[in-house]
């Protein structure tokens, strides 16, 4: 709740069930534009699953998650034009192993333009054909972008972003080449480079030697001071601290207690937290 | 010297074993040259193959067996993928599932029949059946392209699965669908991993492809019946048919190897 009250994502009695296990038990939550929201708890308590959900990586059994007010959840929904503005991070960073740094960062770009190019281009074939009948001939759409010039912006894009987490010398070689950390800031900026809504970090750091941990949460401090709207699954208390504007403590498939980072750090109220914060700080 | 004597010390056994073998296929060398007149026969061989141009009809012989092994196994590659992608798809939605028993159908009639009935119920059933008129060679390729896609499939689905799944989260997250994050992440990938039993794949479809006679089109096999049909002289013409196999075989798993080798090193600038 920091610039604005405007509601990003929003998930309504969000309920996840393997098989009769029930991981997240109807879950009523709001993310705010430009804040950063930090999500702890003790492992099998659903936080993972909760973010996964965020982007329907995770189908949920019921309830629904709307964002920007679209209810993601119902499948009648195009999922991937919505996932095209929520950027994630994994905690084994997933670059592609075929492609090199460079086409990992360019890859969805130039996918998502090609498809509207491609999309205009058909509604102008249509409209063309339409036209020899219409008396009122429908304007065609303007297309200025080519699959060179798409190529081209991408690539500066990517470059840019290269540059910016300092790893331009990397842009050719294969991820399998690459340490820990600066995988994880590729991924960051292959997630970055779709101009993302909000980003969701699945535990970004815990798959990292603690050695390359500063590198990547050095850029997600730049990120939030970017306002960019961040959703952290985390187990760096620290980290959730200094970062986040609100933490989310998560246990048994619920949000047992929320609040600033003073409230559940200084003073946490639920047992189950101050348990859990004795175990880990 | 005293190398050597360990050596000998160690391998005794080895050695004698050695020199028994290479003699007693010295004495079969022998014994085959004198026995069957290996002279007259080579004789005869020569004359068939080069003065009456047999080996024209092998050279066609050898042209079909390509085609129809390669062009076979494009097929097969093709129709594997598909149907290997068909497998993995969630199944959700109840299409999806209908599609899955269908092709699970097909795999158990390619894999459950011998080649041999494919063709013939392919060429003397199913074609005149489709009211097609259709040249032996090029029903065989089709025939075969099936059959190695049913085979295919099942390697490709272990390829499928052998790639880490976050790679296919990972491009849906971006927002890729599963079909576009399937052809452009996790089937390339599948394929490096699957490359050698690709490659065996191919080498048995060449082998294979030694029956495609019983539906009359000439592959090398074919041939070198022709050309020892002629002659009543068989000897020659099948072990140098046998010769051909053995260095055909030999070249693709030479290429496959290069061709692994060089995949391997892309991913390791």
């Amino acid at each position: 709740m920091k610039d604005s009250n405007k509601v990003i994502i929003e998930t309504k009695q969000l309920t996840k069930k393997y098989g009769d296990l029930l991981v997240l038990d109807s879950i009523d939550e709001v993310i705010y534009e430009g804040e950063q929201v930090a999500i702890i708890g003790p492992s099998g308590s659903g936080k993972s699953t909760f973010l996964r959900c965020l982007n329907c990586m995770e189908d949920p059994t019921s309830g629904s998650i709307y964002f920007e007010n679209v209810d993601i959840a119902d499948t009648r929904v195009d999922i991937n034009v919505h996932r095209e503005h929520i950027g994630m991070v994994f905690q084994q960073f997933n670059l592609f192993n075929n492609k090199t740094v460079i086409e990992n960062i360019m890859l969805a770009p130039v996918y998502v333009a090609t498809k509207k190019l491609n999309k205009e281009k058909r509604i102008n074939f249509f409209r063309k054909i339409a036209n020899v009948f219409r008396k009122e001939k429908k304007p065609l759409i303007e297309i200025t972008a080519t699959k060179k010039s798409i190529i081209e912006n991408a690539r500066e894009n990517a470059i840019a972003l290269l540059q910016r987490i300092g790893l331009e010398d990397k842009a050719d070689v294969y991820p399998s080449t690459l340490s820990g950390g600066q995988k994880q800031r590729v991924a960051i900026v292959r997630a970055l480079a779709m101009n993302p809504k909000v980003m969701l970090f699945d535990e970004p750091t815990s798959a990292l030697d603690p050695e390359m941990v500063g590198e990547v949460l050095d850029l997600m401090r730049d990120l939030a001071k970017d306002g960019m709207t961040m959703v952290i699954v985390t187990h760096e208390m620290g980290f959730a601290r200094e970062v986040a504007d609100r933490v989310l403590f998560m246990d048994g498939g619920v949000i047992a207690e929320q609040g600033t980072p003073e409230e559940i750090f200084k003073n946490p109220k639920n047992p189950r937290l101050q348990e859990f914060l004795s175990k880990v700080l | 010297m005293t190398k050597i004597k360990d050596f000998f010390k160690k391998h005794w056994i080895d050695m004698i074993v050695i020199t028994v073998v290479i003699a007693l296929l010295a004495l079969l060398c022998a014994s085959i040259y004198v026995q069957f007149n290996f002279e007259k026969k080579l004789n005869i061989f020569y004359k068939n193959f080069i003065d009456n141009e047999g080996y024209k009809e092998v050279l066609k012989g050898l042209g079909n067996t390509a085609t129809i092994a390669v062009l076979g196994l494009i097929i097969g590659i093709v129709i594997g993928t598909f149907i290997a992608v068909i497998k993995v798809i969630p199944p959700y939605k109840r299409i999806v599932r209908y599609m899955q028993k269908a092709v699970s159908i097909y795999v158990a009639f390619f894999r459950g029949t011998p080649i041999v009935v494919q063709l013939l119920v392919g060429y003397f059933i199913i074609f005149p059946l489709l009211r097609m008129k259709i040249a032996p060679v090029d029903a065989s390729v089709w025939i075969f392209g099936l059959n190695s896609g049913a085979y295919i499939s099942e390697i490709m689905r272990g390829g499928i699965n052998s790639v880490d799944k976050g790679q296919l989260e990972a491009a849906r997250a971006v927002g890729m669908p599963f079909s576009t994050s399937m052809l452009k992440i996790v089937v390339p990938q599948a394929v490096k991993n699957i490359l050698p039993t690709l490659g065996n794949e191919f080498i048995a479809l060449i082998k294979e492809t030694s029956v495609v006679g019983y539906v009359g089109a000439v592959d090398v096999t074919m041939a070198f019946q022709y050309l020892g049909s002629s002659s009543y002289e068989y000897m020659i013409p099948y072990l140098v048919m046998a010769l051909i196999y053995i260095i055909l075989v030999a070249g693709i798993s030479l290429i496959v190897k290069i061709i692994e080798r060089k995949l391997a090193k892309s991913e390791r600038q």
